[in-house]
């Protein structure tokens, strides 16, 4: 009996602890969505306003995935599953990518999916066919 | 049979490590990564290929609004979290009423949403024939006519004179005139679209906490330790609509 409230007290002091963590997460969050804001306004060359960007919001989701989903404390099964998941995330992601090097054009250049591109759009998009 | 038979909704299965529902809740948000995953690959296919895209600048969408719904999905994200901690400590009080908070958090950010959606559907585009564009409101409709008033542009002056727009020409197609929707460009079909279907699951989201919070005494009372772990279930799947957020954001508003 006394083990077990030893035990009990042991594990809700681990959860204090741990909402001291949940505010330092909450706080970093704002403060990193304040910088990627931020950082849109200095007008950065696109491919590195990407990275940026992106950069900042892999940060961002990792704090909410380790401490709000408490990924920090899992057990393997959920790595195993969220590395298949990431494998699988980076097919999708990138497979597409790579049919449209070798296809360029056919998504981008078809006037009628942009509204207000107009029949000069459209003519301009034949030209560049040829 | 009662509820017991199903088993392993508290205590660890012992071939995972895990209670079955948070194994089922990872296995389905590995399912939901698949999900947004295809509609962010088709994004970056149709912007890779696009051979102009706008700027954050030029979108119109609203980012001081957008950066406060960020503000307010992370802190439901933290009132989730909050809840299963009071509820782990065995205060049920405290833990109804930071579901109570996250359910606010939650409509608070569909409130923000619907004022940013109506903006956009409210701003009218009149291409001309000379390829500008007129950006303006619809202040009257009738059978025959759209009154249709251009913005101002600068301080100075008066706003220039409204436009009356054939209803008949604008339906042929003769005038193009619509509103900034999802079909007004790519850019908006993505946005609306992604952004759409997350909204969705800030809904199933508030349903499923609406239900937890009107059982929530009944589930106590009998099965503390398993409502626990169900909002700890449910808090996975909002954090990781969070989540879902914390990349829409940067990725439609500010690149």
């Amino acid at each position: 009996m006394s083990a077990h409230h030893a035990a009990h007290k042991v594990d809700i002091e681990e959860l204090k602890k741990s909402v001291r963590t949940y505010i330092a997460v909450f706080v970093t969050l704002l403060v990193l969505t304040g910088l990627t804001v931020g950082v849109a306004y200095f007008n950065l060359p696109i491919a590195l306003a990407v990275v940026v960007a992106l950069l900042i919001a892999i940060v961002k989701g990792s704090l909410v995935a380790l401490f709000f989903m408490h990924l920090v404390h899992e057990v393997k099964v959920i790595y195993w599953t969220l590395a298949l998941c990431v494998v699988f995330f980076i097919f999708l992601i990138f497979v597409p990518l790579a049919t449209e090097s070798n296809q360029s054009g056919i998504v981008a250049r078809s006037p009628s999916l942009v509204l207000g591109a107009g029949e000069h759009g459209h003519q301009e998009g034949q030209a560049g066919e040829h | 049979m009662s509820a017991e038979a199903i088993p392993y909704t508290v205590e660890p299965h012992p071939d995972t490590g895990v209670p079955n529902p948070k194994l089922g809740m990872w296995l389905f948000l590995a399912s939901e990564v698949m999900l947004f995953g295809a509609l962010f690959s088709s994004y970056i296919l149709l912007r890779v290929g696009a051979e102009k895209w706008p700027h954050h600048t030029e979108t119109g969408l609203n980012v001081p609004l957008a950066t406060i719904n960020t503000a307010v999905l992370i802190l439901s994200s933290v009132t989730v979290v909050m809840a299963w901690y009071s509820l782990k400590i065995g205060d049920i009080a405290k833990g109804k009423l930071y579901i109570l908070a996250t359910i606010l958090c939650a409509f608070g950010f569909l409130v923000i949403k619907y004022f940013e959606y109506s903006a956009k559907f409210e701003h009218y585009v009149l291409f001309q024939a000379d390829g500008t564009e007129v950006h303006g409101h619809v202040t009257d409709r009738t059978s025959e006519f759209i009154t249709f008033q251009p913005d101002a542009h600068g301080a100075a002056g008066s706003p220039p004179a409204a436009m009356q727009l054939p209803v008949a020409d604008v339906e042929s197609g003769a005038i193009k005139f619509t509103n900034l929707g999802p079909w007004f460009s790519n850019f908006y079909a993505v946005y609306f679209t992604l952004t759409g279907l997350h909204g969705l699951h800030v809904v199933g989201g508030i349903v499923v906490f609406v239900y937890l919070l009107l059982t929530a005494n009944s589930w106590w009372a009998k099965h503390p330790e398993q409502f626990t772990n169900r909002i700890e279930c449910t808090g996975l799947y909002w954090h990781f609509v969070d989540l879902v957020w914390i990349f829409l954001f940067p990725s439609l508003y500010l690149l």
